[in-house]
């Protein structure tokens, strides 16, 4: 099992077969597999991996931290929730440390980061402190590069 | 201007000369090829093995070491083929040598006399046929059959063994077809063997890229076949260490004294940066050979059923990392099938003929690339085969 999603996890888009082949076990129990993943809520989703960098569009993104005082009776959850309700979240992690949620947020411009952390985070009842920083550059997400792979130098060797 | 070929030595100048090299070089002057050519890992060296390297030159560890190898290393490498193999032979009966390469030199040396013969089963290795003519021998091809799943077939070793036979080369898991022998093989092999004065030289250099439960077995760990064995291997394939350039050879006492003797005057010592990374490699690095492995495991299976898919009848290869097919239903030859499909679609792949005459009809095909790599080489391999059936 673990085999079949550390694949998926490289390449959602392998077909049954070739996850069949490459596996060693049949078309039908790849496809059972899949669907009890899914349904064990195991598998999230397929989502494709997008250098916007490379478009025309404007992409800024954050990684907000955010200090919080957990409610008593739901820690951090209810706050969590509020937040990832947010559809600017990519992210959402609770951390250990220095602070207590680190929020990854995506916009169009500085000023709509600006915006979401003055209007949406920091009045949130329970946030108690923000800091934001940007990103300047990606390397590498969702275990792929974003930058240009090496060439392979291998020569034909018999 | 003096004239060379006059001068050169005639065993030399007899070598035949590859003959692809002029197709992989327009191959890698073209633009935008995929090539399915490479014979190494597509893995780095694992990190922790590149960092004892380093730290050995940082420590300026720069000296030539014993001939033999360093001490440490004939002993990991004794502990190692126990570990993995069955295999027992005292540490100082191991001789570290520059690659797999310099020990089939040496044992090749250290038993040809002119006018041997030296068996050589093919389609294989390139290298075996034109050392043995370096030392005078007389190379008999023994072929293996996609029927046979590329063994060696222990009716045609012996309808090619003769008095004059001196050495049996014996490289399984074998490149290009990915053919390997089994116990139950090997003991065939040792029963025609008994009873003869053969050695066997046994290049298990892909051991460690053997799939299926049972794994590699050493034909040295028949019985009766330790006295007659040399056993070649290294960290080329199995810890992706190809270009560290370092290998290693094992055989009975005395046979390892003349060895070492050849090695000390021809090479001195192997490289000793790369021998104090190898130490690291067998002690900590059993864990990644196993990763890798199972990586082109995965490979393996995808390819071996797409080119079956698409038509191209392929084996199962039980090792190293080279898919054979047969492209004998497209009605081409190995070489036209290299050109038209590096021409029309931009894949290199090797004309099996480059590895022996009965390699024609075949292609190897590595899977050393990644899995997105391969989808994308077949994707192009089975575009080319509709129009030729078109």
């Amino acid at each position: 099992m673990y085999d079949l999603l550390k694949l998926l996890e490289d390449n959602a888009r392998y077909s049954d077969k070739e996850l069949s082949a490459i596996l060693g076990i049949s078309g039908e129990e790849v496809r059972k597999k899949i669907a009890d993943l899914e349904e064990d809520g195991i598998l999230r989703g397929y989502k494709a991996i997008v250098d916007w960098e490379k478009t025309e569009r404007d992409v800024v993104m954050a990684r907000i931290e955010l200090k919080v005082i957990p409610k008593r009776d739901r820690g951090f959850e209810e706050l969590a929730e509020t937040i990832s309700g947010f559809e600017e979240v990519q992210t959402l992690y609770l951390m250990s440390g220095g602070y207590d949620l680190a929020v990854t947020v995506v916009g169009k411009s500085f000023k709509d980061i600006a915006n979401f952390v003055a209007h949406r985070l920091a009045p949130l009842e329970s946030v108690q402190a923000t800091a934001t920083h940007f990103v300047l550059r990606k390397y590498k997400d969702k275990n792929t590069l974003f930058i240009d792979p090496e060439r392979d130098e291998r020569g034909v060797v018999l | 201007m003096t004239d060379y070929s006059l001068l050169l030595s005639q065993r030399a100048k007899n070598i035949k000369p590859s003959g692809i090299r002029k197709f992989f070089s327009a191959a890698s002057e073209m633009k935008d090829v995929i090539s399915l050519g490479v014979g190494e890992p597509d893995f780095k060296t694992p990190w922790v093995i590149r960092k004892a390297g380093i730290a050995s030159l940082d420590a300026g560890r720069t000296w030539y070491t014993a001939n033999a190898g360093l001490s440490a290393l004939q002993k990991e490498i004794s502990l190692y083929l126990k570990r993995r193999f069955e295999l027992a032979y005292a540490p100082e009966n191991v001789l570290v040598t520059v690659g797999g390469s310099e020990a089939i030199d040496l044992a090749m040396r250290a038993f040809i006399n002119p006018g041997d013969e030296v068996l050589i089963p093919e389609p294989s290795f390139v290298c075996y046929t034109p050392i043995a003519e370096l030392c005078g021998a007389r190379p008999v091809p023994v072929v293996t059959k996609a029927e046979d799943e590329f063994r060696l077939n222990p009716d045609a070793l012996r309808a090619a063994i003769t008095p004059k036979t001196k050495l049996l080369v014996f490289p399984f898991p074998n490149n290009p077809t990915g053919g390997v022998m089994r116990r139950k093989h090997l003991e065939e092999i040792a029963g025609v063997l008994k009873g003869t004065d053969i050695i066997v030289l046994s290049d298990e250099i892909y051991a460690e890229l053997t799939y299926g439960e049972e794994g590699h077995v050493s034909i040295s760990s028949v019985d009766g076949m330790k006295d007659r064995t040399i056993v070649v291997n290294g960290f080329s394939k199995a810890h992706a260490m190809t270009g560290w350039r370092l290998g290693y050879v094992t055989g009975p006492a005395p046979v390892m004294e003349v060895l070492n003797k050849i090695h000390q005057y021809a090479i001195m010592c192997a490289p000793t940066t790369s021998q104090y990374a190898a130490i690291e490699a067998l002690r900590s690095c059993d864990d990644d050979v196993l990763k890798m492995a199972e990586e082109y495991n995965k490979r393996r299976r995808l390819i071996v059923m797409r080119l079956n898919e698409m038509g191209l009848s392929c084996f199962n290869p039980g090792g190293a990392f080279y898919a054979f097919p047969s492209i004998q239903s497209t009605g081409l030859s190995s070489q036209e099938f290299c050109e038209r499909l590096l021409h029309s679609k931009k894949v290199a792949v090797v004309p099996g003929d480059a590895f022996g005459d009965s390699g024609e009809g075949f292609v190897r095909i590595s899977y050393s690339y990644s899995i997105e790599h391969i989808k994308e080489a077949l994707r192009r391999i089975e575009a080319f085969l509709k129009e030729l059936r078109a």
